[in-house]
Order: C-alpha cells, then sequence, then structure tokens
C-alpha cells in the first residue's frame, strides 16, 4: 500500500465518512456560536450546559423518552434554574451555574455508573467519539446549523448591537431578551447536537478556540465570524482524521488541532493579536483619564 | 414642578427605587423642546434613575411618565461601559442604529449615504473605516453622538458625557453639542462635574433622590443647594461671569430623605 493509499484508507469506511462530516458541521457550528459566547463573556455558560445536558443524555433513556428529546428539554430547564437563581440576586450567576451544573452532571454520572445505558458509550459522551455516528445524528448536526446561521444571517444587526451595547439596542427597539433568550435556545441546540462527537468536557473548548483566533486574526465582526466558523470546520476535519488514525477520542483530537491552530497563530502574530483577543469582553474605558471635579481651596 | 405644556417628556410625582431603597422620590420633571439641561449630583443621587426614567427603561413605582407621542429619543451611555476592544469600523458602529429598519447583514445605498452624512456632520468621515479602539475619547463620543443622530431624535440623551476625558476633550464635547442645540436638538445629559461641565450649561437640574433645585447655573449653582445636593460645604466664586465652585473641605451630613 502506497503512502497515498495509507492516506486515503479511512475514507474507506463509511462510519469514517459519516463521522467526518459530522465533526466538520460540529466545528463550523460551534466556531459560529462561539463568535457571540465569547463577545458576551459567556464562556462559562457554554461549559456549564454542557455539562447538564449530560444529566440528561443518562436520564433520559431510563425515563423511557428519547435521548435528544430529553437531553434537550433537561438542558433548557437547567438554563431556566440557572437564570431563576441567578435573578434572585442571592448568589452571582457564575455561582449558579456551578450548583446547577455540576450538580446535574454529577447525577448523570450516578445514573449511567448505577444502570448504564442505552445510548452512547460513557466516555464517548464525555471525549466524544468517532463510532456510531448515525444518519439521524448528521441531520441534527445540520439542521442546528443551518438554523444557525439563519437566525445569525436574519437577525445580523439586531444580534450584533445587542452583543456590543445591550443598553442602547434596548433603547433603541432591539428586543434584547428576547436576542438572549434566542441566543440561549441556539446554544442549547448546538451543544446537544455536537455533545456525542465532541464530549461534554470538550465542548467549551470548541466553542471558545476558534472565535478567540478568528478575533487574533481581525477587527471585523463578519469576518470574524466567517473565520471562526473555517477554524472549527477544518480543527473538526483535521481532528477527525487524527483521532481514527490515533485512536485517541474525536472531541480530545479536534481540540488539541484549535488549541495548535492557536499556537501557531500566536507565534506568527505575536502579542499584538493576543492584546486584540485580550479584552474580548472587556467594557472598561482604557484610553480615559480622570479629571478632578471641583477646585480645592487652600 | 415645572411647565409641562408641549413637553417632549413629563416626570409627574415619580418616585423609584431598587430592593425598597428610594433612589428618587416624588420627582417632577418636563424636558421641553429644544432644551439644554444637565441633571448635577453626586453618585448615587438618582442622575441615571432619572434618565431611565426619561428613556423608558425602567418605570416608577409611584407617579408617572408621559413622552409625547412620536417623539424619537436617542440616547448615548458612559464611554467606560463600552468594549472598545468590539470588532466593529466606525461606520459599522454607527449603522448599528439601524437594526430594527433592515433584516439582513450588508448596507444599503442610501444607509451608506446617511452614514457617511452624519459622519461628515461631526467632523469624523475620514475615521470611518477605523476599528473604534483608534479613535481619541473626543472621537468616540462624536461617534455615539452620530449613531444617536441617525434616529433623527428630537430628544438627545447622554449619561456623563464628559467623565474620565481631559480638558481638551471635554471642550470639544461642549462645543459640538451646543451646535447640536442650536439646531433645535433638546440635550439632557446627567454630570457630576460642576466647574467643567454644569457651569457651561444653560439650564440645570440638582438631584439628591428629589429635585433640589431647577434653572440656570446663577441660581442652582450656589452654596446652599450644592450643600443639600453633595453634602459638602462649598464655596461659589465667579470668573468672566461663570460660577467657579471650590471645596471648602469641610463635611456636613445630608438630611435624611424621608421616604
Amino acid at each position: 500500500m502506497t503512502l497515498w493509499e495509507t492516506l486515503l484508507d479511512p475514507f474507506g469506511y463509511q462510519f469514517f465518512v459519516k463521522g467526518m462530516g459530522a465533526a466538520v458541521l460540529a466545528g463550523a457550528l460551534c466556531g459560529l456560536i462561539g463568535v457571540y459566547i465569547t463577545l458576551r463573556g459567556m464562556s462559562y455558560i457554554g461549559h456549564g450546559l454542557s455539562h447538564a445536558i449530560f444529566g440528561g443524555y443518562a436520564a433520559a433513556p431510563l425515563l423511557g423518552v428519547p435521548i435528544v428529546l430529553g437531553a434537550g428539554v433537561w438542558g433548557l430547564a437547567s438554563a431556566l434554574a440557572i437564570n431563576a437563581i441567578a435573578r434572585s440576586r442571592r448568589i452571582g450567576a457564575d455561582a449558579a451555574i456551578g450548583v446547577v451544573t455540576t450538580a446535574s452532571f454529577a447525577l448523570g454520572v450516578a445514573l449511567l455508573t448505577r444502570f448504564g445505558t442505552k445510548g452512547p458509550a460513557f466516555d464517548a459522551l464525555l471525549f466524544g467519539s468517532i463510532n456510531g455516528v448515525a444518519d439521524s445524528d448528521l441531520f441534527l448536526l445540520a439542521g442546528a446549523l443551518v438554523f444557525a446561521a439563519g437566525v445569525f444571517t436574519v437577525l445580523y444587526r439586531a444580534f450584533l448591537f445587542s452583543t456590543f451595547d445591550p443598553e442602547v439596542a434596548d433603547v433603541s427597539g432591539v428586543p434584547v431578551k428576547r436576542m438572549d433568550a434566542l441566543l440561549m435556545l441556539v446554544l442549547s441546540v448546538s451543544i446537544l447536537a455536537t455533545l456525542k462527537i465532541i464530549g461534554v468536557t470538550l465542548v467549551a473548548a470548541t466553542l471558545v478556540i476558534p472565535a478567540v483566533i478568528a478575533r487574533m486574526l481581525t477587527d471585523s465582526f463578519s469576518r470574524m465570524l466567517w473565520i471562526s466558523t473555517g477554524i472549527g470546520a477544518t480543527a473538526g476535519a483535521i481532528g477527525m482524521y487524527l483521532s481514527f488514525q490515533l485512536e485517541i477520542p474525536s472531541g480530545t483530537t479536534i481540540v488539541l488541532v484549535d488549541a495548535t491552530v492557536f499556537l501557531v497563530v500566536l507565534a506568527v502574530t505575536g502579542g499584538r493579536a493576543l492584546r486584540r483577543a485580550g479584552g474580548l469582553d472587556d467594557h472598561t474605558d482604557v484610553a480615559a483619564t480622570p479629571t478632578p471635579l471641583v477646585g480645592t481651596a487652600r | 414642578m415645572t411647565s409641562t405644556a408641549g413637553a417632549l417628556v413629563t416626570v409627574t410625582g415619580a418616585s423609584f427605587g431598587y430592593d425598597r431603597s428610594p433612589v428618587l422620590l416624588d420627582v417632577d420633571y418636563a424636558v421641553q423642546p429644544g432644551e439644554f439641561t444637565g441633571i448635577v449630583g453626586p453618585s448615587g443621587s438618582g442622575k441615571t434613575s432619572l434618565l431611565k426614567l426619561l428613556l423608558g427603561t425602567v418605570r416608577p413605582q409611584r407617579g408617572r411618565v408621559d413622552r409625547q407621542p412620536g417623539v424619537a429619543v436617542s440616547y448615548v451611555p458612559q464611554l467606560e461601559t463600552v468594549n472598545w476592544n468590539f470588532p466593529v469600523t466606525v461606520a459599522e458602529c454607527v449603522l448599528m442604529s439601524r437594526s430594527t429598519r433592515r433584516l439582513l447583514p450588508w448596507a444599503t445605498p442610501t444607509e451608506r449615504a446617511e452614514v457617511g452624512e452624519v459622519l461628515e456632520r461631526l467632523g469624523i468621515a475620514d475615521l470611518s473605516r477605523r476599528h473604534i479602539r483608534e479613535l481619541s475619547g473626543g472621537q468616540q463620543q462624536r461617534m455615539f453622538i452620530a449613531r444617536a443622530l441617525l434616529r433623527r431624535p428630537q430628544l438627545l440623551l447622554m449619561d456623563e458625557p464628559t467623565s474620565g476625558v481631559d480638558i481638551g476633550t471635554r471642550h470639544e464635547v461642549l462645543h459640538l453639542l451646543d451646535d447640536l442645540n442650536r439646531e433645535g436638538l433638546a440635550i439632557v445629559l446627567t454630570t457630576h462635574d460642576l466647574n467643567g461641565m454644569a457651569a457651561h450649561l444653560p439650564h440645570l437640574v440638582a438631584l439628591q433622590k428629589r429635585v433640589i433645585a431647577a434653572g440656570p447655573p446663577a441660581e442652582v449653582i450656589v452654596p446652599d443647594v450644592l450643600e443639600r445636593t453633595f453634602g459638602a460645604r462649598m464655596e461659589v466664586l465667579h470668573h468672566l461671569g461663570m460660577p467657579v465652585v471650590v471645596d471648602t473641605g469641610e463635611p456636613v451630613r445630608l438630611r435624611p430623605v424621608a421616604g
């Protein structure tokens, strides 16, 4: 077998081709939505929701509910619980995410350990897997990507304004609360669709790293969307290929490819690009200089 | 109580607070067409809350706020609250005002012309393709005013427009606002900068949860009103016909405000 044949060998297996398609779609989806998540400072919510949905994945088969439906409802309920606890102002939003999502994750681990699973294997859910990608998974991923791309295209201006300056957007007639709710819905659907490929523990990285790299490479919001989506899709493809060749979980290889691209871009562009991405969700004016208010009598 | 006839926005007996702590108590205030008013007071005096009542982003817990039907109101936030590293150019930022009129991402030729026109009017047309991080404080303020003007408002509300900017920028912003006001735009801004900002405005409202005084600077920037508003004794000198506030360094206790 020649080197070329060896390299192309995986494409002879249908399960690999399906896995590759799923990884590209998952990477593109996470890269696209990651732009909004990182610019809004919501990276921790992505991390938390993926852990919360894990509980739903474990519980749904035991309750006789389809996994996608059960995990989806579970994730949405977790998001609402986080919102309710955070709104009570007794504890902060970050603590609310920590409590709800880790409890849900722990419940998922307990249920899977005690009762096993009729769905994806335990370690596949945690770290992603190339195996067992069904047509239905591909349809779910493609549907989620079309849904997200449609929402972000049609409501491009409203999402841009409410991400940059929610207070003024609200005053200017943009329904900011509805936009936030819609973004949470897109995020939940995206995490649900990608969990099998990328895994609970690594979804957050695929949301954040491509968007951060894109921010390092451009000062344009629209270009950032394209670059982040492209990096996500490419990392998905390369990661899935490496997963097959090295027999390592696909989520792990996809994230390692993302991280490698980050390091390469950092090495090439230097500190200037990192500074650009450094204040990704800052809301401070670095150029401002304080001025005295009134004169003081001597 | 100020006259409400023909007012753009009228606040009548409005009270507002957070978690049972009163921020505004029984406030009466009417914004007249073409007026230029500074709301002055220390931190926590309710300036921003009054601005939010005028904007309609919060509702009074008692009293009412009435807006003249069809009146367009624009808002300029504090520079400090904005992420200046956000990946947008000046033109893209100004175009955000059109977020509710068109769904698709790209700008129409008409929109591009409108943005160019308003940037030209504010003297920053040559900066339209620059990233917002590359602007000076005065240019940042001009960009936000351009974004606000694109909505063709009758009333412009600004939260601390000169907070944290240097003297040159403060003068630049003040002159720009004066020009816009002369063209008929009503402007209401908040400020705690008495000498640099408030003394230059034609009309002031001194706020300490309640309206302590309202009128021209000569009537508001006086020791008694300042003491009741800021809780500190201040002397007021006059230089070239303008009041200059001097902090005597003597603290006084504010009278408790009855809820």
